[in-house]
């Protein structure tokens, strides 16, 4: 199917995979902070995730090993923002910048030697005849498993957060600690387990960028893509599905606005590139506007640091 | 003002209550800091000036010290870095970006004794100089290469800012390509970043997925490289550095800029009191501007024809920009035989006749 002289088929699955990285650190970061912790240090758990995932793919030869290395790496990272924030009470805000900065540096360190080599390559799942169906084909079956997983992950956190009582003590904590507190709800354990699932994903989430997306390592390759996937919890206003279409946006529109300038599209560039940002808030400020119902959206307790003496 | 008075006022009380002599001053290392527009291992363009520093440390050791900041995006915030680095008593100060220019400029008015060297600019005072590389001189190389090795006549270009240093390049890629391979088009794709691997990345599949089977970048990361890897039968040319991780395939050739031998010549001035503030543009003829090897997946006729133009451009015998030569609009720029000066080219804002793509302004 194409359009315009641009393939939508390729694009869709293109998005896909451009998207993941934010859509898995964004996925993390809306758990954490409906458990009222504010992490600023997105970016430097995923690129920790990033060089933690290459180097390990690398010297074991094997993606999932790296995949893995990359997550714990993110965690590791959550888990200092974790102590510092949850038991030593720092301010969160400063803090989650600091671990952004650190997250930058020390990546840089770990990462000097890993330069201009190339990882193992992550197979596609094989779905036999399916990925050769029209349409669906390329879209739906034709992708590695981490695509997968980020897509079951949006339903497991959407359906964690509102079906579960684990999701209702997490929110619970993230509206009033206090109140949760008197219930007899562990406030302190529930956040850093959820700093903890925040900073796998997000180190997940930069795994993919150095081992799929670009693949490769180079210093500070995030690039921002950590800020970007805050700022879509915020926009997609604190939900599951908003977060999968936020992040889907973002990716689509910088993908497609790419696309058009190779394909000379007479759009003036400065306005495509402006296109993914504008877009992705338009639309999910739309959306958050038509939902909210005048409904605080925000955690009532975010960045607010608990102590159980009050 | 008023901080930096009070500051060595106390210093020079700590001293006087001390008793030491002034004589460390006498003794006291030339400082020369840097301002980087990405990280030092992006293995591009600020690798390549963080080899230039690495220089003069290794040239005149102890008696110059250096320090460096990297990834100080271009606007307000280089304006910050710059009196920072002003502050902390370094002498000569490099900034190695053409957005760092109004910042430069505003912060060397504020401390005319500091001298200032900008890359890439045009803006000059008493105490701030230009230096800059004719990347566009490589350029003609991989342009010609590209033509003679596409096979789709298709060529891919990642710009990063429409700037007069990005559109050298593109039309003189484009010239030479066309000069060899009438049918070549050139396909532009503005990632508006020096640094960014996911989105050069990107870029870099699009131009691919538009059909092309070369793909130059003006933008600072090896990402695009990785990408072209990945694609398999595409082609690209080292940007800023070597990037001889991606030789034979798909790197086949590369446009170094080695700052090295510049640097070293202006910090020797800074210490024996001859600086002044110039305009220094070398290419392949200084050495400031490298074409790298160029590797065994290029036919040995197209190598020896690329090499034998490195050398005619170097020897200053032959002009990437010799007319005749057209604007893009079809009105005309150069007439037979004739070469821009300078200054024109320092402000080229128009794209060459042949190129269908319009040029953000």
């Amino acid at each position: 199917m194409t359009l315009g002289g641009i393939d939508l088929i390729a694009l869709t699955a293109t998005l896909m995979v451009s998207s993941t990285p934010v859509l898995l650190a964004a996925l993390g970061e809306l758990v954490v902070e409906k458990s009222g912790v504010l992490n600023l240090g997105v970016e430097g758990m995923m690129i920790m995730g990033a060089i933690g995932g290459f180097a390990a793919a690398v010297m074991t030869g094997s993606p999932a090993v790296g995949f893995a290395a990359g997550a714990l790496a993110g965690m590791g990272m959550a888990l200092l923002f974790g102590v510092i924030t949850q038991i030593l009470l720092a301010n969160q805000v400063a803090t989650g910048l600091a671990l952004t900065l650190f997250g930058l540096g020390l990546s840089a360190l770990f990462g000097k030697g890993f330069e201009g080599i190339r990882p193992p390559q992550t197979a596609r799942i094989d779905f036999g005849g399916l990925a050769d169906l029209p349409v669906l084909g390329p879209i739906l079956f034709s992708h590695d498993w981490v695509v997968y997983f980020s897509l079951f992950a949006v339903g497991a956190v959407g359906l964690f957060l509102s079906r579960s009582r684990a999701g209702l003590i997490l929110r619970a904590v993230g509206e009033n600690h206090d109140a949760a507190h008197a219930l007899g709800y562990r406030v302190v354990a529930v956040r850093l387990a959820a700093l903890a699932f925040g900073g796998a994903m997000a180190g997940l989430g930069g795994a993919y960028l150095s081992l799929v997306r670009v693949p490769q390592w180079t210093e500070g390759m995030t690039a921002g893509a950590g800020w970007i996937a805050l700022a879509i919890v915020v926009f997609a206003g604190w939900r599951a599905g908003g977060v999968l279409l936020g992040a889907y946006l973002f990716g689509g529109v910088t993908a497609l606005q790419l696309r058009l300038q190779a394909a000379e599209y007479a759009i003036p560039v400065q306005l495509l590139s402006m296109a993914p940002y504008l877009i992705t808030i338009i639309v999910l400020v739309a959306i958050s506007a038509l939902h909210a119902r005048g409904r605080q959206a925000a955690p009532a307790a975010l960045g607010r640091s608990f102590h159980a003496s009050r | 003002m008023k901080r930096r008075t009070f500051l060595s006022t106390t210093a020079a009380l700590g001293a006087l209550s001390l008793g030491l002599p002034g004589l460390a001053q006498a003794q006291e290392p030339l400082k020369v800091g840097f301002i980087y527009v990405g990280p030092v291992g992006d293995m591009g363009w600020s690798y390549q000036h963080e080899q230039g520093r690495q220089a003069i440390e290794a040239e005149f050791g102890d008696r110059v010290q250096t320090t460096y900041m990297e990834s100080v995006p271009e606007g307000p915030d280089a304006e910050r870095a710059l009196t920072q680095l002003a502050l902390a008593g370094n002498s000569l100060i490099f900034a190695t970006s053409f957005g760092y220019m109004d910042a430069v400029m505003n912060v060397a008015a504020k401390f005319p004794n500091v001298k200032f060297e900008h890359a890439t600019g045009y803006k000059r005072a008493e105490n701030v100089a230009t230096y800059d590389a004719r990347f566009y001189e490589g350029r003609a190389i991989q342009g010609t290469i590209a033509g003679r090795m596409t096979k789709t006549n298709k060529i891919g270009y990642i710009g990063s800012f429409p700037i007069p240093e990005v559109v050298q390049g593109i039309n003189a890629a484009f010239i030479h390509a066309r000069k060899v391979n009438p049918a070549v088009e050139m396909k532009v794709v503005w990632a508006y970043t020096w640094f960014d691997p996911a989105k050069e990345a990107d870029a870099a599949a699009a131009l691919i997925a538009e059909g092309c089977d070369v793909v130059m970048q003006h933008t600072d990361s090896t990402a695009p490289q990785a990408k072209a890897q990945e694609a398999g039968n595409v082609i690209t040319f080292g940007q800023a550095s070597d990037m001889s991780a991606f030789a034979p395939m798909p790197r086949v050739g590369s446009t170094i800029d080695d700052w090295a031998p510049y640097y070293i010549e202006r910090v020797g001035k800074m210490l024996d009191g001859t600086w002044t503030s110039d305009a220094t543009w070398g290419g392949i003829g200084s050495g400031m501007v490298g074409i790298g090897e160029i590797t065994s997946a290029v036919p040995a006729e197209v190598k020896a024809e690329a090499l034998a133009m490195a050398d005619a451009i170097g020897k200053g015998e032959y002009h990437p920009f010799t007319g005749p030569l057209n604007k893009q609009d079809g009105t005309p720029w150069l007439a037979a035989g004739e070469t821009p000066d300078d200054g024109q080219l320092a402000g080229l804002d128009f794209y060459v006749e042949g190129i269908t793509a319009e040029l953000p302004k």
